[in-house]
């Protein structure tokens, strides 16, 4: 077809349409086109207002007196203009220690586990054999896809009192085992060390893309002004990637609080509780176990609102330092 | 090519050698429990086997293959994970896409009240207490339908959309094409990269999460494998497992645990090296904000 007869085409198109959209109203219209969308959008809302919105009728329950009998709208307002379960959380021993668990192994967790893939990356990005790098880079990535029943049950092979790898290494030099997974201390350090090593690797990745974006003509102004590797790490990349670096560090201050159920459930014992029992084991044990409904929602309320505060403040804290925030 | 300086020459090595052992730290404790799996029970007693089996048998994994118990909580799993990735990507599909078109109205809205599920949840009660009210409790479906979106996943998939050029749709709607049909034709086809990787993101996730099912599960039954390791790990024979498992030991030989414990985890193992050029990209997505 000729550009000309294309030309025409169109126009013939353009006039056959416009009317159109001028004459019926614009709602209709839209919907004519757009209802595809929304079709297509039903399904993961019902989903999303079933599973993530519905539950929180329930966040009622913190502060009335449950009852099995009733629905959760005719329960009684528990005392003390309903806070009675807040109250009692704060007098209780167990809630008080599983909260300051969860902030100390968090912050444990980020002290140590945030640098890490920082500096993995950093090191990678000094490796200047390729198919190495990828070998190391496919190693250092599997503990991520461990589970943490898994990982706990390599921690067990590796740590065990009698029979564990490092504790035979450390008897068959002389030495006395040490209890990794029984003492409270050892136990935070293990707890952290295999987080630790499930994460470097993984946590690797967005920073090595980040390291990939950075202008390499910067590298080579440095060459020639004489600046050494380590110079070029500290003066180059390091600034080059600040940003990612910052935005992650909030989403890790936002999670202070937080924190998963899995790796905690999995890693605690008896002889450990009074630093492993973290709060979402807590609600478990008290909640789902000890059936104490009202107890242990009003502290997953007081965990999630706490949670959005830090998340809020940390996203303030950066933009008050010139970073952009999350949102 | 440039003529390096001895020093970092010497500096090229140390990193080699620095990553050397950071692979070696990642490897060992998987080496530790395949010697383990695979030695005889009498080296294992004395404390014998570090790195290489001793006593070399296939013992404990015949002994796993052929216990029903193991074979059928694998299964189910396998099952489970490949129902549940598939469900999940459809939704990760169904959520993502009408979101890139910014004349759809309501967009900002949806985007609010999606986010808002990423930073608030109503907690493990409130969560709880839904399920038993729909019957959900024991139920196969509650280790699918719950967790069937992840909203960190959809946005990862709405940003690779949006890095596909609009000219494309747009040239597609001009040519009369539906929403839908751009979706099938155009779309998807496009998209295998981050499909994978978010195929991958879902199946690890249920093959190795466990905390649904001891939440909601009662009848052993419909136990996914890593509920099982976890009992097999503790030693958990309450009467109920006992009864409906057949659990026979205080503990199992050190050999059987650590062949369970490969068996449950050779197939993640086996999967992701070939996916990482694209979970790579997929992670990337992930931290780049819209």
């Amino acid at each position: 077809m000729s550009s000309k007869n294309k030309q025409k085409a169109q126009e013939a198109q353009r006039v056959q349409k416009t009317p159109k959209t001028h004459t019926k109203s614009s709602i209709s219209v839209y919907m004519k086109r757009y209802w595809q969308l929304y079709a297509l959008l039903a399904l993961p809302m019902i989903y999303l207002v079933v599973f993530k919105y519905a539950p929180m009728i329930y966040i009622q329950i913190a502060f009335k007196k449950y009852s099995i009998v009733q629905s959760v709208w005719e329960m009684p307002l528990a005392k003390n203009h309903g806070f009675e379960y807040f109250i009692q959380a704060f007098k209780s021993k167990d809630f008080l220690l599983a909260l300051r668990n969860t902030l100390m192994l968090n912050l444990l967790d980020l002290i140590a586990g945030f640098p890490a893939p920082i500096i993995f990356a950093l090191i990678l990005n000094e490796l200047c054999f390729s198919r190495f790098k990828k070998v190391v880079q496919t190693i250092a990535y599997m503990p991520h896809f461990l589970s943490w029943i898994i990982i706990y049950s390599l921690a067990l092979q590796l740590l065990a009192p009698t029979d564990g790898f490092i504790n035979m290494l450390i008897t068959a030099a002389g030495g006395t085992a040490i209890p990794f997974l029984n003492d409270a201390a050892h136990w935070v350090g293990t707890y952290v060390g295999f987080g630790v090593w499930q994460n470097f690797g993984w946590g690797s990745i967005v920073y090595l893309a980040a390291i990939a974006g950075i202008n390499p003509e910067l590298y080579e102004a440095a060459s020639v002004d004489g600046a050494g590797r380590f110079k070029k790490m500290w003066h180059i990349t390091l600034p080059c990637i600040r940003p990612t670096i910052v935005v992650l560090l909030i989403m890790n201050l936002g999670n202070i609080i937080g924190g998963g159920f899995d790796r905690p459930f999995a890693f605690q014992n008896n002889l450990v509780m009074q630093v492993a029992d973290v709060i979402a084991t807590y609600v478990y044990r008290v909640g789902i176990k000890g059936l104490q409904f009202s107890l242990t929602t009003a502290v997953g309320l007081f965990q999630s609102v706490v949670g959005v505060f830090f998340l809020l403040m940390a996203n303030w804290l950066s933009r008050k330092m010139g970073e952009r925030g999350i949102w | 090519m440039k003529i390096k300086s001895r020093s970092a020459v010497v500096g090229d090595w140390v990193f080699v050698v620095i990553c050397i052992l950071v692979s070696v730290i990642c490897v060992v404790p998987m080496l530790n429990l395949l010697a383990k799996s695979l030695s005889g029970t009498e080296y294992l007693v004395r404390n014998e086997v570090y790195l290489l089996p001793k006593g070399f048998n296939f013992d404990a994994y015949k002994t796993v293959l052929s216990d029903m118990k193991y074979i059928r909580a694998f299964f189910w799993t396998v099952f489970l994970t490949i129902v549940c990735t598939l469900v999940s990507l459809l939704m990760t599909i169904l959520c993502a896409y009408p979101l890139i078109y910014p004349n759809l109205k309501g967009r900002g809205f949806i985007n609010v009240f999606i986010t808002i599920t990423m930073f608030f949840n109503a907690g493990t009660i409130p969560n709880y207490l839904l399920m038993k009210n729909l019957g959900l409790l024991d139920n196969p479906l509650v280790l699918i339908v719950p967790s069937c979106l992840s909203v960190y996943n959809m946005i990862i998939m709405r940003s690779f959309f949006y890095g596909i050029p609009d000219s494309l749709r747009e040239s597609a709607e001009i040519d009369g094409a539906s929403f839908i049909q751009i979706l099938v034709k155009i779309y998807i086809p496009l998209s295998k990269p981050v499909l994978a990787t978010l195929a991958l993101f879902y199946a690890v996730g249920r093959w190795n999460g466990y905390s649904d099912a001891l939440l909601y599960m009662k009848n052993t039954v419909f136990y996914p494998l890593q509920l099982l390791l976890y009992n097999i790990i503790n030693n958990i024979n309450s009467v109920e497992v006992a009864t409906q498992e057949g659990f026979s030991s205080p503990g199992l030989s050190a050999s059987l645990k650590a062949a369970i414990v490969m068996f449950s985890t050779v197939p993640i193992l086996c999967i992701y090296p070939w996916l990482q050029k694209y979970f790579i990209h997929g992670v990337t997505l992930g931290a780049v904000k819209e």
